[in-house]
């Protein structure tokens, strides 16, 4: 990976602090995010990771440290320039966070229509595309998010991260909850659309399945901090003892010697 | 860097320039729909794009596809390998919603028809809990170590305890409003003494029962529907359930004991604010002392009118828990059905209490009380 050549990072991350009361969630967190790459966020749970994702994407202020995404550091600015920055990501929530009283097709329309001028045809049109794209099939478009099953909601909240053409996407969990079938689907799409549009994809994950999968670079966390950060194989063949204990356990194991077959 | 995105047409060459992406797209969309194209082949010139994306890739897969579907040839120039995926991409997911998904909208005899079906299936439902209350309740007497004391004395005091600052302060204020109101005509008529009945006869036989009814309906029948639909959506209900614990037991009859307890007591709480309010009120408007305004307290409210006025409350408090935890129990899916259930037990409990309240004036009427 480059690393270390600045104009590809599009997401630093430096020395970030996040306190609730007294206590520490992240205690020094240094993460660079690279053009055109996957990077896997894995920790145990209540290691920081959604803080983490929450503060790359811009939804809280860390207590201290910086973030710069595409050259600004977004920790000292206000909301009139956040704006530009944010039409520019794209977030999948765990849940979907889709908007309840509106179908799917209204749900990917809203930041075409909040930020865009385009004309209403061609709003529904880019939007049926996004729907196609993260495999919904065309009568799921006219749904409400209390009729679509877990793994179709994520795929619509997908589809509304999409909706600008963003240039990173933050996936929160975007297989938990969901059966092995509908995760490689997932997990597929990612990949797709990795290659396809050439995204920079930033996934908060438990999955080993998955990170083995899609991960061109795994970031581990724990005790408020990135312990260890490589490739899966670089992962799995970690001395680290955080590494060691996710990795080395029954299901990492497990995953590990899927991955050497396939 | 060209900050725009702009499309010019010389002879049948598109020359389309700048950042075709969802931001910068605006009025080239709409403008390249309005094309005047000239006969014969057309070619359209990507190689003046300096950016590019979905939104950008659609405009010009549309405009090829209809030049090309009414016949013309087109030929793209300056497509590189990232253009053309995106243009293969925007073309393999376009269309898949095109046909038209019929939506079926009922018409006016179909809607009356489910609202009713609706209507009688809710009440059924109603009176299923009230069947199921009954049961549960009959058992628990039946046996009474299952009667859960915590829970009705932790119930106790939020549903009366806590509700006595917000009750006092609107049965005073209501004292008030109505001796001001009686007490301006009688003063009048120099018959100042019977603001006594008025005050004392209007808060005593209707207004405290109801004013606390209602304000109890809003501030706890809500609780109660939020706080058992939540369950609900969290799944707790049915965890109750599988442990073998009634919900019914557990959630229900406590509430329900404890506002039939709570209510009563609350109205004569509210009586004797009330009539404080009135007090006050009478003592600055019509210069009456306290001594005289008790003196004739006891002459103008008898004890049958103080006990028909309490005697509601606790079929009110039975009412508004009923109502509450029904509601409760008909939250399903997700999140959004806990505030809508919450609105509809409010509702449904302040209307009943108040058409049950009319019914009491209509029975108490004949009965000659």
């Amino acid at each position: 990976m480059n690393d270390n050549n600045q104009s590809d990072v599009l997401l630093a991350v430096r020395n970030v602090e996040m306190r609730f009361d007294e206590k520490r969630v992240l205690t020094g967190v240094d993460l660079n995010i690279v053009r055109g790459e996957i990077l896997a966020i894995v920790g145990g749970s209540g290691s920081g990771k959604s803080t983490l994702l929450r503060l790359m994407s811009m939804l809280t202020q860390p207590s201290a440290g910086s973030i710069r995404m595409f050259g600004t550091d977004v920790t000292r600015i206000d909301d009139a320039a956040v704006l530009p920055l944010r039409k520019r990501i794209g977030v999948m929530f765990q849940n979907g966070g889709l908007f309840g009283d509106m179908n799917v097709l209204e749900n990917v329309s809203v930041p075409l229509r909040e930020h865009t001028r385009l004309s209403a045809a061609t709003i529904e049109e880019m939007a049926e595309i996004r729907i196609a794209l993260v495999g919904l099939e065309p009568d799921a478009a006219m749904k409400y998010p209390n009729q679509l099953s877990g793994g179709m909601r994520k795929r619509a909240s997908l589809a509304r991260a999409m909706a600008l053409d963003p240039e990173i996407l933050f996936l929160d969990e975007p297989t938990s909850g969901l059966d092995p079938i509908s995760s490689d689907a997932i997990d597929e799409l990612v990949l797709d659309l990795k290659n396809s549009l050439g995204l920079t994809i930033v996934s908060v994950t438990h999955d080993m399945d998955s990170l083995w999968r899609i991960a061109d670079r795994v970031a581990l966390l724990a005790n408020g901090r990135v312990v260890v950060e490589g490739t899966m194989a670089e992962l799995s063949a970690s001395t680290n003892d955080v590494a060691r204990q996710f990795f080395g356990g029954r299901r990492g194991r497990a995953s590990t010697r899927a991955a050497g077959q396939s | 860097m060209v900050d725009t995105a702009d499309i010019a047409l010389s002879g049948s060459t598109a020359r389309c320039t700048g950042r075709w992406t969802a931001q910068m797209l605006d009025s080239v969309d709409r403008r390249l729909d309005a094309i005047a194209w000239p006969a014969g082949a057309i070619r359209f010139d990507l190689t003046g794009l300096t950016e590019f994306d979905t939104v950008g890739a659609w405009p010009v897969h549309r405009a090829a596809r209809d030049l090309r579907a009414a016949g013309r040839e087109v030929t793209l120039d300056g497509v590189d390998p990232a253009k053309a995926r995106l243009l293969e991409l925007v073309e393999a997911n376009s269309g898949a919603c095109d046909q038209e998904v019929n939506v079926h909208v009922p018409g006016l005899f179909e809607q009356i028809g489910h609202e009713t079906v609706d209507q009688v299936r809710n009440y059924s439902n109603f009176f299923a809990f009230i069947g199921e209350i009954a049961s549960t309740a009959i058992s628990s007497l039946l046996n009474p170590r299952r009667i859960r004391w915590p829970q009705i004395a932790h119930e106790l005091q939020n549903a009366g305890v806590n509700a006595l600052p917000i009750v006092g302060l609107l049965a005073f204020l209501l004292g008030v409003v109505i001796a001001y109101q009686g007490g301006t005509v009688l003063k009048s008529y120099g018959a100042n003494i019977f603001i006594v009945d008025i005050v004392a006869l209007s808060m005593v036989r209707e207004l405290a029962p109801l004013i606390t009814a209602i304000i109890v309906a809003g501030r706890t029948g809500s609780a109660y529907t939020a706080q058992i639909g939540t369950m609900m959506v969290t799944e707790e209900i049915d965890a109750l359930r599988s442990i073998g614990i009634a919900p019914q037991e557990l959630l229900v009859l406590p509430k329900m004991v404890a506002l039939v307890v709570a209510l009563p007591l609350l109205t004569v709480y509210a009586d004797v604010m009330g009539l404080i309010g009135g007090i006050a009120m009478s003592h600055s408007l019509l210069g009456l002392s306290a001594h005289s305004f008790v003196d004739r307290l006891a002459e103008a409210v008898s004890v049958k009118s103080f006990l028909s006025g309490i005697g509601k409350a606790p079929v009110f408090a039975v009412l508004i828990a009923l109502v509450g935890c029904f509601q409760g129990f008909q939250v399903s899916g997700a999140a959004e059905g806990v505030g809508r259930h919450t609105t509809i037990s409010v509702v449904q409990s302040i209307f009943l209490v108040i058409v049950i309240d009319a019914a009491f004036s209509i029975a108490f009427n004949h009965l000659h009380i």
